[in-house]
Formats: C-alpha cells, sequence, structure tokens
C-alpha cells in the first residue's frame, strides 16, 4: 500500500496568523468601544474608511503582484492595520485622512517592501507619521470629550467639512491633555496649576485614563492567550515609568506622574499592539526588552521636550530601525554551548 | 494525571536532588491512553522477514550469508566490522532468499541492503555456544562484549550501539540515566513494557549498574505514565536495588531527549558536539536495559522490540512484540488492519518521526511507533505564509535556537551564516514548526540545509584531498628539482672553489696565481742541476761568481 509523504512535525497544526490577529482585533474591541463612548461616532468612520481603503489596497496591490489576493486578505493583518492607524487619528478629522494615511500605511510601508513578514517599519505608524507631518491641523480635531455630535451631523462633518447650524469647529474639538499641559508649561504654568483643569481626569487625562485601562485589558487578554509576549509591552511601559519617575522626582512641577504617562494618549495601545507588531520589532528575548524599554524612553523624550504632544510613532519607527542591530547582539545562549552564540 | 502522584514518595539521591527545567518545549496532547491500557501482543512470524544489515547508527553490519542459506533463529547473518557497529541476527528461522536492496525505515525514502528470510514457522533456535556465566562475577569488559554481540543498540531511537556508550569513556561515570519518558504523543512501548516486564527491565538496569559502576542511577519517568510507575517500584522493591531511583517528571515534550532529560534531572548541559559521557553520564532506554537483561542472562540476542502500532487508521491500536524484520504491513494486519480512511503512515512518533510511502518496510531495532493516521486526525499542513517574526518558535526551542533566523539564511541557502546561528545544535523537535502561525515546515527546511552542508562538506573533503594530492605532488617534483639543482650546484662549487663574494674571487685568483707561480717554480727548480753539488763543482761555481761580480754587467742566476 501507498502512502503520501509529509515533513515532520505531523500532528496538526496549533496557530495560524489569522487566529493571531482576529485575536488582536478582538482585544483593541473594549478600548475602541471607550473611544467611542468618549469621542463618538467619528471613530467608526476612521476604522470603516482606513478598513475599506487598507483591504482595496492590499487586494489591488497583491492582484499586480501576482499574489493570491483572497486568501492573504484573510490573515487580517490589512485590517489590523488599518484598526491600529483609525484608532491613532482624531475622530473628527476629514474622511480623506484615514484614507490616505492606509494607502500609505498598505502601499508603500508594507507591500513595497515585499508585503506581510517583509515590513521593515510599523505600517500603520508610517501611515499616522506621513499624516501628522503633512496634515498638521487634521491631526488636531479631536472631540471634546462628552460634546459629541450625533451620527448624521459626525457623518456630514467627516465627508463635506460642514457643521451642523449654530455649532463652531472650536466648540466641539478640544485639545488633548497631553497637549494642553504641553501648551500651559510652555506657558510657565506649573503642573499643580494645571492639575485643576477640567481636560485632567483621577490620574491621567478625562476620558483618556478609561481608554488607556481598557486598552491595558485587551493587552492583557493577548499576553494570556499568548498572542504577544510580555517583553515588549513590560519594557516599554517599565522604561517610560522609569523614566518618568526620575524626572518627576527631580521636579514635579514641571514633570507629570509616571501613572499619568503610562495611561495618556496611546501608551496602552503602543505597549501592547503597535509596539508589539512582531515583524518590525526585535525578536529575540532579550531583544525585545531593550526594543520595549527604547521605545518607552524615546515617548517620554518625545513627549517631553519633542514637538509633538505624543511620540508612540515616532519612538517605534525609530525602534524599528535599531530591530536588526539589537538582534543581532542579543543573541541567546545556545543550549550546550559555554558562552555567547 | 496528577492524582497518581501522592501515593509515592519520590526519593532522591542528594547530589540529583532538585529538578531543573530546560527552555521551551510543549505540552501536547497523548494520545496514548488506549494503548497504554491495552496488553502487548505478540505480532506472530511473518512470511518473510526483511533484515537491512544496518539498523543503527555506525558502520553497517558485513553479511555473512547467501541466497539459499538455512538459518536458525538467533543465527548471526551479517556481522560487526568494527566498534562502531552491531551484529545482526536472523529473528526466525528460515531460508535467505535474497540479499538485495529493499525500501527501509530511512527518513530520506532510501532502499538498502537487507537479508531477506522466507520464515518456516517452526521459530527453531540456534543456542549460542557460551554457557551461563552469573555476570556479577565477570569482569565489566566481558558483559560489555556479549551486549555487542547481542547486537543491541540505543532502543529508544537513535539506535547507537550500546557497548559503546557502556565502555568507551575516558572518565569515571557519575550518573547511570535510564529514561522511561515517553514524551511524544501516541507512543507507548516502554510504558506498556514497564507494567509487563519491570522485572526484566530493573534486572537489565542492574546489569548496567555492574557495567558501569556509576555513584547513581536514576529511572526517569513521566507523570502521565502512574501505573508504569508503580510496577516499576513493586520490582524495585522485590529485589536489593539499592542505589535505584525513581524520579517522576512533568510531562513536557521533549523531555525524553537525552540532553534534554540529563539537563532536567541534574541541571547540567551535555557540551554541543558532546556526549554524556563527556560530564559523567550515561543514558540508556528502558527497552535497551530489557534487551541487556535478555542478552546477559537469558543469553538471547536482540531479536524483537515492543513497537506501538496506533492511529486511528488501525483498527486496534495496541503495543505489539515484533520480530526484527517484520514488515510493516504485517504488523498492521496483525492489529486489525487499516480502517478505510488511512493517508499516511508514520515510522516514530508525530513530531520528530517520519513518513513512510509504502508499509513493505521492515521494523528495525529503532522502530519504536508505527502510525496509521486518517486525514482527519492530521490534515494536510496549511500552505505555508509568509514569517511574521513572531518568534513563537524562539520561545518553544528546547536548543535555545532562534529558529526564525535560520529559517531566513537556510531559506537563502546562506549556511554559513546559519552555522554561525548553530544549526547543528537543532535537534529536529518540531516545536517550531508546530506552533508557526504561518505553517513554515521549518524542520524541512534545517534539515535540508544540514544535508546541503554535510554534502558540500564530504565535496569539500574530496576537492580538499584532490588538491592535496596535487599540491603534494607539485612539492614532490619541485623537490626534486631543487634537490637536483642543488647536487649540480654542489657540484659546480667543487669543480670551482668555495667561492662567494668579491674577496673570495681575488683570494680565489690569487691561490691560482700562487699555485701557478709555485708550479712554474717548482717546474723550473726541481730540475735545477745547481743542487747536489759535489766539493769540486761548488769551487768552480763560486769561483765563476767571482769572476762575475768582477765583470759588472754579466748575467747573473737569481
Amino acid at each position: 500500500m501507498e502512502f503520501k509523504t509529509y515533513s515532520s512535525p505531523h500532528l496538526p497544526v496549533s496557530n495560524s496568523v489569522a487566529v493571531m490577529m482576529q485575536r488582536v482585533l478582538l482585544a483593541l474591541l473594549p478600548g475602541s468601544i471607550c473611544v467611542f463612548w468618549i469621542f463618538g461616532w467619528g471613530i467608526v468612520f476612521n476604522i470603516l474608511l482606513a478598513s475599506i481603503t487598507a483591504l482595496t489596497a492590499e487586494a489591488a496591490i497583491l492582484k499586480l503582484r501576482n499574489r493570491p489576493a483572497f486568501t492573504t486578505l484573510l490573515d487580517g493583518s490589512a485590517l489590523v492595520t488599518a484598526v491600529l492607524l483609525a484608532l491613532a487619528l482624531p475622530p473628527l478629522t476629514p474622511w480623506w485622512i484615514p484614507v490616505i494615511g492606509s494607502l500609505f500605511a498598505i502601499v508603500i510601508a508594507k507591500q513595497l517592501y515585499g508585503g506581510l513578514g517583509y515590513n521593515p517599519f510599523n505600517p500603520a505608524m508610517a501611515g499616522y507619521v506621513v499624516l501628522l507631518i503633512s496634515f498638521p491641523l487634521e491631526l488636531t480635531l479631536w472631540s471634546a470629550p462628552g460634546a459629541q455630535l450625533n451620527f448624521l451631523d459626525t457623518l456630514t462633518l467627516v465627508f463635506t467639512g460642514n457643521l451642523p447650524v449654530g455649532q463652531s469647529l472650536d466648540a466641539i474639538t478640544l485639545a488633548t491633555p497631553m497637549d494642553s499641559i504641553k501648551t500651559r508649561l510652555g506657558l510657565s504654568e506649573t503642573l499643580s496649576e494645571i492639575h485643576d483643569s477640567p481636560l485632567l481626569g483621577h490620574f491621567a487625562g478625562a476620558g483618556w485614563e478609561w481608554i488607556n485601562l481598557w486598552f491595558l485589558l485587551g493587552g492583557l487578554w493577548l499576553l494570556q492567550t499568548k498572542v504577544i509576549q510580555w517583553q515588549i509591552p513590560a519594557g516599554m511601559l517599565g522604561g517610560l515609568a522609569a523614566i518618568a519617575f526620575v524626572f518627576y522626582v527631580i521636579n514635579p512641577d514641571v514633570y507629570t506622574t509616571p501613572l499619568f504617562q503610562l495611561f495618556s494618549g496611546a501608551a496602552m495601545l503602543g505597549a501592547f499592539f503597535i509596539a508589539t507588531d512582531p515583524v518590525s520589532a526585535s525578536t529575540t528575548p532579550r531583544g525585545r526588552i531593550y526594543y520595549g524599554v527604547g521605545i518607552g524612553l524615546l515617548i517620554y523624550v518625545i513627549r517631553t521636550w519633542g514637538g509633538y504632544p505624543d511620540g508612540i510613532a515616532f519612538a517605534v519607527l525609530l525602534m524599528n530601525m535599531a530591530a536588526p542591530t539589537i538582534d543581532h547582539y542579543t543573541r541567546p545562549r545556545v543550549f550546550g554551548h559555554d558562552d555567547q552564540g | 494525571m496528577a492524582d497518581s502522584g501522592s501515593s509515592f514518595q519520590r526519593q532522591q539521591p542528594a547530589a540529583f536532588g532538585r529538578l531543573h527545567t530546560f527552555h521551551g518545549g510543549l505540552q501536547l496532547p497523548g494520545h496514548c491512553e488506549v494503548t497504554a491500557a491495552t496488553p502487548i501482543a505478540a505480532a506472530g512470524i511473518p512470511p518473510l522477514l526483511i533484515l537491512p544489515l544496518q539498523q543503527h547508527i555506525g558502520e553497517p553490519a558485513e553479511c555473512q550469508v547467501k541466497q539459499g542459506d538455512y538459518v536458525y533463529k538467533g543465527q548471526v547473518i551479517a556481522t560487526a566490522p568494527g566498534p562502531v557497529s552491531v551484529p545482526v541476527h536472523a529473528s526466525s528461522s528460515g531460508t535467505v532468499i535474497a540479499v538485495e536492496k529493499r525500501p527501509v525505515p530511512h527518513p530520506s525514502g532510501l532502499q538498502a541492503n537487507c537479508v531477506i528470510i522466507e520464515t518456516d514457522g517452526r521459530d527453531c533456535y540456534q543456542q549460542p555456544d557460551h554457557t551461563t556465566i552469573d555476570y556479577r562475577h565477570t569482569e565489566p569488559a566481558s558483559s560489555c562484549e556479549l551486549i555487542q554481540q547481542a547486537g543491541i543498540v540505543g532502543l529508544g531511537g537513535a539506535g547507537f550501539p550500546t557497548s559503546m556508550k557502556l565502555c568507551n569513556r575516558s572518565q569515571p561515570i557519575e550518573l547511570l540515566l535510564i529514561n522511561a519518558v515517553e514524551c511524544e504523543p501516541y507512543i507507548s512501548c516502554d510504558n506498556r513494557l514497564l507494567q509487563e516486564r519491570a522485572a526484566e527491565v530493573v534486572e537489565g538496569v542492574k546489569i548496567l549498574l555492574h557495567v558501569v559502576q556509576p555513584d547513581a542511577c536514576i529511572i526517569a519517568i513521566e507523570d502521565h505514565m502512574p501505573q508504569a510507575e508503580q510496577a516499576l517500584r513493586t520490582a524495585l522493591d522485590a529485589v536489593d536495588a539499592s542505589g535505584i531511583t525513581v524520579t517522576r517528571i512533568p510531562d513536557i515534550y521533549p523531555s525524553g531527549g537525552e540532553r534534554q532529560l540529563i539537563r532536567i534531572l541534574t541541571g547540567r548541559e551535555v557540551p554541543s558536539q558532546g556526549f554524556p559521557a563527556d560530564i559523567g553520564i550515561i543514558c540508556q532506554n528502558v527497552g535497551t536495559a530489557a534487551a541487556v537483561y535478555n542478552a546477559i542472562v537469558r543469553q538471547q540476542p536482540l531479536l524483537s522490540r515492543i513497537v506501538t502500532v496506533t492511529g486511528d487508521g488501525v483498527a486496534q491500536p495496541q503495543n505489539m512484540d515484533t520480530l526484527l524484520g517484520t514488515p510493516v504491513s504485517h504488523l498492521i494486519a496483525t492489529a486489525g488492519g487499516y480502517t478505510k480512511d488511512v493517508e499516511r503512515l508514520l515510522i516514530g512518533g508525530p513530531m520528530m518521526g517520519y513518513t513512510a510511502h509504502t508499509d513493505s518496510m521492515p521494523v528495525i531495532k529503532t522502530t519504536n511507533c508505527v502510525l496509521a493516521v486518517s486525514r482527519e486526525e492530521m490534515p494536510a499542513p496549511p500552505p505555508a505564509q509568509p514569517c511574521i517574526r513572531c518568534a513563537k518558535c524562539t520561545d518553544v526551542c528546547p536548543a535555545e535556537l532562534l529558529p526564525q533566523q535560520l529559517y531566513w539564511y537556510t531559506r537563502s541557502n546562506n549556511y554559513d551564516a546559519a552555522q554561525d546561528y548553530d544549526l547543528f545544535d537543532c535537534i529536529e523537535c518540531g516545536c517550531c514548526a508546530y506552533v508557526c502561525p504561518s505553517h513554515i515546515p521549518l524542520v524541512q527546511y534545517y534539515r535540508h540545509a544540514k544535508t546541503e552542508i554535510w554534502t558540500q562538506e564530504v565535496q569539500k573533503k574530496a576537492s580538499d584531498n584532490a588538491r592535496n594530492r596535487h599540491e603534494s605532488k607539485q612539492r614532490r617534483l619541485a623537490r626534486i628539482k631543487q634537490e637536483r639543482a642543488e647536487r649540480m650546484a654542489r657540484k659546480k662549487r667543487a669543480l670551482s672553489s668555495d667561492g662567494g663574494g668579491e674577496d673570495a674571487k681575488k683570494a680565489a685568483i690569487q691561490a691560482a696565481l700562487d699555485r701557478v707561480k709555485r708550479k712554474q717554480e717548482q717546474a723550473s727548480t726541481t730540475p735545477k742541476n745547481t743542487d747536489n753539488l759535489t766539493v769540486a763543482q761548488q769551487q768552480l761555481i763560486d769561483a765563476a761568481d767571482k769572476r762575475r761580480q768582477q765583470h759588472p754587467g754579466s748575467k747573473t742566476t737569481d
């Protein structure tokens, strides 16, 4: 009797890229719902626009490259990129912002480098940085927490730029807590003076602390289901908290608390969902810690002394560049060997 | 399975008290409940026995029979040409009908030389010549020789000649480790062996103790085999088995791997490219211990082994006591035959075993499992996707390698870099490929790269040899030429002078001139007629000289 031959191991596979990506999307859900709760319908349009653009662009490029489009789209990686980019964008931004961002992310940052697995930079962050540099004004359109537009008004605003009668853009948008703290510190106010601002919540920015908390929850679930490993989030949050602690101790009037840093902006989203993008991150166990710590430190530097209120995207892209070098110098000791490598 | 632990006190020697861990590994589904609970059945005598000349690591045995010969059960049909080899015995009586190439169990589906015996069903035994001697009163070396003559190799899977492991060692052995850890799913032959023949195993271990004389002895067993552990402890209690400890270790694949098991029990690591004996440890499989008992006490060579025949493609999964050389087809038929939808036939376990394209190949000394499965139980692997560098492979690699880097380098045929990333420390356990979300057949890449590197090395050796031959010929020719030139030069120098330098030349010329002058002098002086003058003649000369002085201008002699 004749049989088919295969290579070992023979046990049925236990994992797949698609399952991992689905879990990432699922883990993003609590945080995304929280963003929706606080900032309104804008985030829904961002996610939809970015996703549709990303999937279309990916399919088109795969077609051009003579690759199987349908099965590749099913791996879910384009969708994850789109959702991450959309979550980084302000909710009231015009429709073409998520479209341009995800076009750049998928076409230039991902597919031109060879598609999934070959991109040296995090595509979502590459797309975000392009938008941030090219359209700085559109990327400040954060709605004021609570003062939400309804579904139709948001739709009109996003697609036509028209506001309902009697509303002004200034009335419905508001600087983010980090942006406002930065501006007011620039005006020589101290943090204790700023502390009473309605923008601040219990321990970080109002609303933002909740968003971060829910992303943290999703991230912990990813850790538990072993979609991601602990080293990068721990390194990044640890690095960020450590440097924040040092400066907070030096001068609490000028430097915010470590807790504020950890629960502000895109810190948790970055730690569990963005920095952990495996393709562009470091892969050795020790290297992942260094990579995470590097991102954490850079975030603090950019937030505190840089020109932008948040620094996740730049920090991640900078460390993407360092990842191959980190990998090279952090090779684990092989079983039965005395020394490194 | 955890509940079974409470009734046993874990006793361990002081030197190896604490259990350690190794990096990575997997918790895998067992799939061995049915076979572990079913008694070992005899597979019987097949009509044909196919006995490969190489069933072990090392040199193949040399065939000593020819077509038409009648062989007894236990008769040596091929002898070991060197120490890293073992003889092959006829596992039943019958007639040799051919010595030819047949498909043998090998990952690459190779054919190799086999002795084909048509059995006569009488199972007629030829008792060995030597008489029974109590091993305890003999030198360990003599037991070693008996173990080699019995054709015993490691039955755990590697098939290294046991006598080599036991006796060829440079340093004293601290620990004898008996491996009963069946970490691969589906396999339960050691489990069943312990449940049914623990006393034989214990006797075998005692013989090994006598041969090795270690400081300590541990029998390692896994958490999932409590019945086997109980049987083993009962057998140990029944005899004087001081110094033998039973240690239970957690179910983590691949803890049954020699290096991993040593790490778990001692915390030590066998050096890369080294052997356990290098760190004072010898590791033997329980099946091997039972075979040693058979060889020394019952004086039976290795003629059969226990094979787990299982999978959803077999009607009655069970362990079978199988004569070596039994075709897999016969084994499956004895186990009730195939179920209708069998698609894949595996020799060995599902993690490290290999697929056989035909079931005509025989069971050999290292065949611990025959696994016939359907598409439902083991579906064809999904198509490979690009590596996303998630490093799950790194997290499970028990050799602490970076499989994703190795994949990158082996895929691009960058074998130097792959070797730099310690490709040859890969034990091919398959953990990396099992967890890979992109379904990349990583082990296949590594195995291919290793084979390529070996081939390149063989070719390099051949070309090195050719180059060396050529170069040494060139050197020889050059030397002959130089020697000839030197001889010429010596002659020349001898002919001229021992020259060199302007002064020397001048001196030589001067010397030559002097020689000429002396010669001339000699020529002019020797026949002088003024020598030996008589007194009268001298007086005449003196008178003449006087005259000349008085008349200057006349010719004088000087």
